[in-house]
């Protein structure tokens, strides 16, 4: 028997006013209607009724555009980031029990013998929708840099958690905006609010220049955006936010840093400015609206709507509906202890009445048997006024093991005579508040570092 | 500059930022009266290698630690840059 209670993304097409769209940099989609009107060819999505079924396209639309029709309808959808290839793909669609393929690209000889496959493109045909009687199955990859993504399990319900708790009252009328990749945890969850909340979405664009992108920002009425630390700090760094006023403006997938939260602050003062905490695996547990880095202890605990947080040896676990069901696969390890919680892995550190993230478990740098986080030092170097971004790093060494250095991206314009200062009053600043073995011994000002693809910095050496 | 001198303005820079006085650097100073301790001496090497473009302890595999300044100098004098 069907359960009786499906609500189906669908449902919240038809919530708020009647001109919501979804766009990207080519086209832009009223989500009317999508109510009447099918993306599939080549087969409709009756039958893709209780399938496995796997996103592929080249573009977010239209992967949004079949996450809409095909949730409630669909066993299980696996979203699919546009960096994975055919080859790792096939590994993915095994472990996954994928059966049918949606998109808009020719698969694989391999994959296209193993599934059925549709193509998509935007609502063009008039088509009967079946009744939503799956609980669809959401199975995202893990943003991990290394190896083959694992693939986790969600449900709508878990996935929407936060959106449902948070209540529609600040986001009447948003259009929101990420600079993430909706086929991506901190991506979907912003789809998530614009289509459950009753807005419309602008979304990103591989390769777009930010100056473009924040152009169609404003072009798009965007009033509600998110990105990771990183994005945020590459916009204020490009001067493009001068001429865009978002009324909410959110963090998440990386530490934010005071110096951040500070600059967004100071680019956008008419904007409310939080910072979540979510990931993959563990769902969103969290957002801070005070404008300060860290969270209130008091958050640790108890149980705070519906989300339960401890710090177990340096190291955050999250018991709650929003955590990713299960990994999927046949060897695939428990995504939480005995006891229902995950491990985030991400290392927190009380201080005073306020906890600080300090680093990720795996990222810590060793000197000497010394340790130390890169994202601690970062966090000192980046509340130096002439700095952007910075990433601090091991370096091998023969007698320690490792020693921390920086890489730094200076404020454009910085005066060339002024470095030799700057880099003295960085370092002058990290003694003040590191121990002496956190202090980088040596700092390189450098013109980029590198963003993933999932937008967090870098730290291919770590 | 001498590669000697180029060690002792970077051993009086490190100095200066750990707020160390360094005694009277001479040849026979052992590596122990210098006040730097292995962090210092990890960074020290470090710069060394940034500005002299060898680490002649890394490069030897049977390198052994020098035990005085002037064996410490000299190692950096004995590897072809």
């Amino acid at each position: 028997m069907s359960p009786p209670d499906v609500i189906a993304l669908r449902r919240y097409l038809d919530e708020g006013p009647t001109d919501r769209t979804i766009s990207d940099a080519q086209q832009s989609v009223r989500l009317t209607d999508l109510s009447e009107h099918s993306c599939l060819i080549g087969g409709s999505s009756c039958e893709l009724s209780g399938r496995s079924v796997l996103l592929a396209t080249s573009r977010q639309l239209l992967s949004a555009l079949a996450m809409i029709e095909l949730d409630g309808i669909a066993r299980r959808m696996l979203l699919c980031p546009p960096d994975v290839d055919w080859e790792r793909l096939q590994i993915l669609v095994a472990q996954a029990g994928i059966d049918t393929i949606v998109t808009d690209r020719p698969p694989s000889e391999y994959l296209s013998g193993k599934c059925a496959v549709l193509g998509i493109d935007l609502p063009a045909r008039r088509a009967i929708k079946p009744e939503a009687d799956h609980a669809t199955e959401w199975l995202m990859l893990t943003s991990g840099t290394s190896g083959l993504p694992k693939i986790v399990r969600h449900t709508l319900d878990g996935l929407a958690g936060a959106i449902i708790a948070d209540g529609p009252a600040h986001r009447r009328g948003a259009t929101w905006a990420t600079f993430y990749d909706i086929r991506r945890y901190g991506g979907l969850q912003i789809f998530l609010r614009a289509l459950i909340g009753g807005g419309s979405m602008v979304l990103s664009e591989p390769g777009e220049a930010i100056v473009a992108h924040v152009a169609r920002l404003r072009a798009g009425g965007v009033t509600h955006i998110s990105g990771t630390p990183s994005h945020w700090r590459k916009l204020l760094m490009s001067g493009a936010a001068a001429d865009f006023s978002p009324r909410y403006v959110r963090l998440s997938g990386e530490i934010a840093d005071q110096a951040v939260l500070d600059g967004l602050a100071q680019a956008f003062p008419h904007a409310s400015i939080g910072h979540a905490y979510a990931s993959t695996e563990a769902g969103v547990g969290f957002s801070v609206d005070d404008g300060r880095e860290g969270f209130p202890a008091h958050l640790i605990g108890q149980n705070q709507g519906g989300v339960e947080m401890k710090v177990i040896e340096g190291s955050l676990r999250i018991r709650s509906r929003r955590t990713a069901r299960a990994y999927v696969g046949a060897d695939a390890p428990p995504l939480v202890d005995a006891e229902g919680f995950v491990d985030t892995g991400d290392m927190v550190e009380l201080r005073g009445e306020r906890y600080h993230f300090v680093g990720r478990r795996g990222g810590i740098i060793n000197i000497g048997g010394l340790k130390v986080h890169p994202e601690e030092v970062e966090a000192v170097i980046n509340r130096h006024a002439s700095v952007q971004m910075s990433r601090a790093r091991s370096r091998r060494s023969p007698i320690t093991g490792a020693i921390v250095v920086a890489d730094v991206i200076l404020a454009n314009g910085t005066d060339e005579n002024r470095h030799a200062a700057i880099r003295a009053e960085i370092l002058g600043q990290c003694r003040d508040r590191l121990a002496v073995w956190k202090v980088p011994a040596m700092i390189r000002f450098v013109e980029r570092l590198d963003v993933t693809a999932a937008g967090k910095l870098a730290r291919t050496d770590a | 500059m001498l590669v000697r001198t180029k060690i002792f303005s970077a051993m009086k820079q490190i100095a200066d930022e750990q707020k160390l006085t360094l005694p009277r650097l001479e040849d026979d100073l052992s590596l122990n009266e210098t006040g730097f301790d292995s962090l210092a001496f990890a960074i020290l090497v470090a710069r060394l290698e940034d500005e002299l473009g060898i680490d002649p302890f890394t490069v030897a595999e049977d390198a052994t630690f020098p035990s005085t300044l002037g064996e410490f100098v000299r190692a950096y004098e004995n590897v072809p840059a």
